[in-house]
C-alpha cells in the first residue's frame, strides 16, 4: 500500500472510521460550534433580534461591555462562586465519601464505611435526582425570609431573630452559593466514591497495618490515589460555578437583586435578549462567558495536572 | 461608530413598531391616497366636522341607516356579550335598518390581517389578546381611522356634552400613536391605582384611611401598636407596584408635568424636588414594613393582607377579581387615592392614577366607518358602559356609567374615587414601556428605598443616572409625550 492513494484497503479503513466520526461531528457542528460562530457574528451587530436587518458595530458592544457595572458585577460573583463553591462541594464530597468507604474502620480484616453508609449514599445523592427548578422552589420555603420560613423556624427554638437570607445584600450570594452546594455534594459523594472503589484495597489495608490513622489514611493514602476523579470533579464544578442561572433567577430579588447582589452572566444574557431585545450585545456578553469558561477549563487542566499512579 | 444615530432610530422604531414585513408597509402607504389618518380613508369615510349640514346630535357621523356594520370582538377574557347582547342592540336601536355581521375570535391578528392588506375590513375592531394586530404597523400604513370626530362628537346621553367630556381624562392619551401623534385607538376598561385596604377591619377598629403622610404615619404607629403592619409590597417580583406610588406622590406634589418630564427623559427629571419628596414620604412609610415583605412574591404579601396582617397594599384595580378565591368572608376590598404629601400639593388627595386599556379601532378603508365610529359612540355611553360592567366585573372610561349598578365592594370603591378624582387623574408612565432598562434600573432602587438601603436624595441621584444614561444611549430609540 503506497502512501497517498486511495486503495481499496485504505478506503476501507478510513471510511470505517469517518464513518464512526460523521455523526457526532456534524451533530457537534452544527449543534455547538455552528451556534457560537453565530453568537461571535452576532456580537458584532446591534441586532435587536426582532427583524432580519441589523448592522455590523464592530467591536462597539465589546467597548461597552468593559463600562458594564452589572456585567462586571456578574463576574466578580462568578468569580466568588468559582472560589468557594467547587473547594467546599469537594471537601465536603470527599470527607462524606471517605467515611461511607473507608471510615467505618476495620471489619473482618476489611475496611468499610461507617453504620449505615448505603443509606446515607441514597440520601446524599437525592438533590441530583431533583431538577435545578425544583430544587429552587424547594429552597423558597427554606429560605423564606419570613419567620415561618424552614431555615428561620429552626433557628426561632434556638431564639435568634428570621434571617433575610436572600434579602441581605452581603448574605444573598453565599446563600445561593450554599444552595450549589447542597445540590452539588451529591453526585461528587458518588463520583469519589467510585473513585475510592476503584482503588485496590490492599493499599488501604497494608496503610492500616503500617499505623496509618484516618487523617494519615485519608490525606496521604486516599487523596493522592483519587486525585485525577478531584480534578474531574474540579472542572465539572467550575463550569457549574460560570452557570447557576436557574437557582438565581428562581431564588433571588428582583432576579439577580437586591442591588445586583446575586447577579450571574447567564441571568444578564437573559435580560439584554427578552427583556431588552438587544441581542447583539447579548450575544457579546455570551461571547464573554464561553471564553472564560474555556480559560478556566484550560488553566485547571494544566494546573492540576500530576504523575498518575499506576497500580 | 459605522453608522449614524438617526439611521439607528429609524430602523429602530420599525423594529419597535414591530413592523411586520418591511415589504407590505410602503406597498400598503401606496394605497393610501395621502397623509393617513381620515383624510386617507376611503371615499366612504365620513367628513363629520365638514359635512355638519346633514349631520345631528343623533347621527353625528351621518351614517348611513341601512348601512351593514360589521363588528369583530376578541373573545377573551372579557367573552364578547357584552358586543352581542348590548352594544350590537344599541346600535340596531338607533339604525333599526342597519344589519350588524358579528364575530367574536381569538385570533384577531392572523384572521384579520390579510383581510388588512386585501382591503376588505370590518368596520370596528375590539384589537386584544396576545394575537392582536401590530396597531404601530397599522398606522404607519394609514389603515386607521383618525378618532378625533369620535371623541369631538355629542354624547350620547347629553348632546350638549362631548364624547371626551364624558371619558375618563387620558383616554385618548392612551391611544394616541403614529407621527404626529393621534388618537387612533379608543382604550375602553378603565383601571385605578391606589392602596387597597379591607374596609371591615378598618371599621372594627374605627379607622379611617389617611390623607395626609402625616396622617399615615400616625396611622402607621396605631397599626402597629394592633401587630398590624400598616403597608407592605412584594419586592421579590412586584417592587414596580411601590414605584408606582412613589410617582403617583410625585406627580401630585408636582403636577403631571413631572411624569411627563421622566418619560421624556427630561434634564434633572428625576432631581425635581417633588420626585425626592414623593421617595422621602414613601420611604418613612417602608420603614414600618415587615423586612422579609422584600423576599416574597406578589400573591403571597397579597394573602397576608386578606389574613389581616397589612392593611394597605398599593394595587389596580384588578386585585380584587385576582384574589376573589382567597379573600375570607368578612373581608371587603377597598381602594382610596394616595395620601398628600404636602400641603401645597399641586393635585388635591382625591387625585387618582387611571389607565384605560382594552382597545377598539376603525380601519380607514372600512365601508362604514361612519358607522364603527357609531359603535364606538354608542358604547361610550351610559348604557353601554353600564352593560360592560355588568357583564364584565370591569369598569369602562365612562364617568358616572355604574349608577345603579350593584358592584363589588372595591369595585364600588374604584367608582368613588374615580367621581371623587374628576378631572384630577395622575397620567400613566410610558417610559415603563418605552425604557425597559430605565425601568429594570427603578425597580431596584425601589426596593432599595423602601427597604431602607438608600435615602430619598440617593434614590433621586441613582434614576437621574439611569436616565441619563438612557439619554446618552444612541442605540436606545427616544420616544416623548405632550400629554
Amino acid at each position: 500500500m503506497r502512501r497517498g492513494r486511495l486503495t481499496p484497503g485504505a478506503v476501507r479503513k478510513w471510511g470505517f472510521i469517518a464513518s464512526f466520526l460523521a455523526a457526532p461531528l456534524a451533530i457537534y457542528i452544527i449543534f455547538f460550534v455552528s451556534p457560537n460562530l453565530q453568537a461571535l457574528q452576532l456580537a458584532l451587530t446591534n441586532s435587536r433580534g426582532i427583524s432580519p436587518d441589523f448592522q455590523y458595530v464592530g467591536l462597539d458592544n465589546f467597548t461597552r461591555l468593559f463600562e458594564d457595572d452589572v456585567f462586571w458585577a456578574a463576574v466578580r460573583h462568578h468569580g466568588l462562586i468559582l472560589l468557594v463553591m467547587p473547594l467546599v462541594t469537594i471537601a465536603i464530597a470527599l470527607f462524606f465519601s471517605f467515611l461511607l468507604n473507608l471510615g467505618g474502620g476495620q471489619k473482618n480484616g476489611q475496611l468499610s464505611g461507617v453504620w449505615g453508609s448505603s443509606f446515607y449514599k441514597v440520601v446524599f445523592f437525592f438533590p441530583q435526582v431533583l431538577a435545578v427548578v425544583i430544587v429552587g422552589v424547594l429552597f423558597q420555603a427554606v429560605l423564606n425570609p419570613q419567620k415561618s420560613g424552614i431555615l428561620n423556624s429552626v433557628l426561632g427554638w434556638f431564639g435568634i431573630d428570621p434571617v433575610g437570607w436572600l434579602i441581605k445584600p452581603d448574605l444573598a450570594l453565599w446563600t445561593i452559593i450554599g444552595v450549589m452546594v447542597w445540590q452539588g455534594v451529591g453526585f461528587y459523594v458518588v463520583l469519589f466514591s467510585a473513585g475510592m472503589a476503584g482503588v485496590p484495597k490492599e493499599i488501604f489495608e497494608a496503610a492500616a497495618l503500617d499505623g496509618a490513622n484516618r487523617f494519615t489514611l485519608f490525606f496521604k493514602v486516599t487523596l493522592p490515589l483519587v486525585w485525577n476523579t478531584v480534578q474531574v470533579g474540579w472542572v465539572y464544578l467550575g463550569i457549574a460555578a460560570f452557570d447557576a442561572f436557574a437557582l438565581v433567577q428562581v431564588l433571588s430579588i428582583d432576579r439577580g437583586g437586591p442591588d445586583n447582589a446575586t447577579t450571574v452572566l447567564p441571568l444578564e444574557i437573559f435580560r439584554q435578549t427578552f427583556t431588552y431585545y438587544r441581542f447583539g450585545y447579548a450575544s457579546a456578553m455570551g461571547v464573554a462567558l464561553v471564553f472564560l469558561v474555556l480559560t478556566f477549563a484550560a488553566l485547571t487542566l494544566r494546573v492540576t495536572r500530576r504523575e498518575r499512579i499506576e497500580y | 461608530m459605522t453608522i449614524t444615530p438617526r439611521d439607528i432610530t429609524r430602523r429602530q422604531l420599525l423594529a419597535r413598531v414591530g413592523l411586520t414585513a418591511l415589504v407590505a408597509g410602503p406597498f400598503l402607504s401606496a394605497c393610501a391616497t395621502g397623509g393617513g389618518g381620515s383624510e386617507a380613508a376611503a371615499p366612504s369615510a365620513p367628513a363629520p366636522s365638514a359635512g355638519g349640514a346633514s349631520a345631528s346630535a343623533n347621527n353625528p357621523f351621518n351614517v348611513k341607516a341601512d348601512a351593514p356594520l360589521e363588528v369583530v370582538i376578541f373573545k377573551g377574557g372579557y367573552s364578547d356579550e357584552y358586543a352581542t347582547q348590548s352594544h350590537e342592540p344599541l346600535y340596531k336601536k338607533a339604525f333599526p335598518g342597519a344589519t350588524i355581521k358579528h364575530q367574536g375570535i381569538q385570533t384577531i391578528g392572523q384572521t384579520l390581517t390579510p383581510r388588512f392588506a386585501g382591503g376588505d375590513v370590518p368596520d370596528v375592531v375590539n384589537n386584544s389578546g396576545t394575537d392582536n394586530l401590530d396597531g404601530g404597523a397599522l398606522i404607519n400604513a394609514g389603515q386607521l381611522l383618525d378618532l378625533t370626530p369620535l371623541f369631538e362628537a355629542p354624547s350620547v346621553d347629553d348632546p350638549s356634552k362631548k364624547v371626551k367630556d364624558v371619558i375618563v381624562p387620558g383616554t385618548i392619551e392612551s391611544g394616541l400613536g403614529g407621527d404626529p401623534a393621534k388618537p387612533y385607538t379608543l382604550n375602553y376598561v378603565y383601571t385605578a391605582y391606589g392602596l387597597w385596604y379591607d374596609a371591615k377591619l378598618f371599621e372594627k377598629e374605627g379607622w379611617t384611611p389617611p390623607k395626609t403622610f402625616d396622617e399615615f404615619k400616625t396611622f402607621a404607629e396605631a397599626a402597629k401598636a394592633k401587630n398590624i403592619v400598616p403597608f407592605g409590597y412584594a419586592g421579590k417580583n412586584a417592587s414596580y407596584y411601590a414605584y408606582w406610588m412613589i410617582l403617583i406622590s410625585a406627580a401630585k406634589i408636582g403636577g403631571n408635568k413631572i411624569l411627563l418630564d421622566i418619560d421624556n427623559l427630561a434634564d434633572n427629571a428625576w432631581n425635581n424636588d417633588a420626585v425626592k419628596q414623593a421617595a422621602a414620604a414613601w420611604a418613612e412609610i417602608g420603614k414600618f414594613m415587615d423586612p422579609a415583605y422584600e423576599g416574597l412574591i406578589h400573591t403571597e404579601v397579597q394573602t397576608q393582607q386578606n389574613q389581616g396582617k397589612i392593611a394597605f397594599y398599593p394595587s389596580g384595580s384588578w386585585l380584587e377579581a385576582e384574589q376573589a378565591k382567597d379573600t375570607p368572608e368578612g373581608f371587603e376590598y377597598g381602594m382610596v387615592p394616595t395620601p398628600s404629601v404636602t400641603t401645597a400639593d399641586a393635585m388635591p388627595y382625591e387625585a387618582i392614577r387611571a389607565a384605560a386599556a382594552e382597545g377598539f379601532i376603525v380601519p380607514s378603508k372600512a365601508k362604514n366607518a361612519a358607522g364603527g365610529l357609531e359603535y364606538l359612540r354608542q358604547m361610550l355611553s351610559k348604557q353601554g358602559a353600564r352593560d360592560f360592567t355588568e357583564k364584565t366585573k370591569s369598569l369602562t372610561v365612562v364617568i358616572g356609567a355604574t349608577e345603579g349598578l350593584t358592584l363589588s365592594p372595591g369595585l364600588t370603591s374604584v367608582a368613588a374615587a374615580q367621581t371623587a378624582a374628576g378631572t384630577n387623574v395622575v397620567t400613566f408612565s410610558s417610559f415603563e414601556g418605552w425604557y425597559k432598562e430605565l425601568e429594570t434600573e427603578l425597580r431596584k432602587q425601589t426596593n432599595a428605598l423602601m427597604f431602607g438601603r438608600i435615602s430619598a436624595e440617593e434614590f433621586a441621584t441613582k434614576m437621574q443616572e439611569a436616565a441619563d444614561k438612557t439619554k446618552a444611549d444612541s442605540s436606545i430609540i427616544k420616544q416623548t409625550r405632550n400629554v
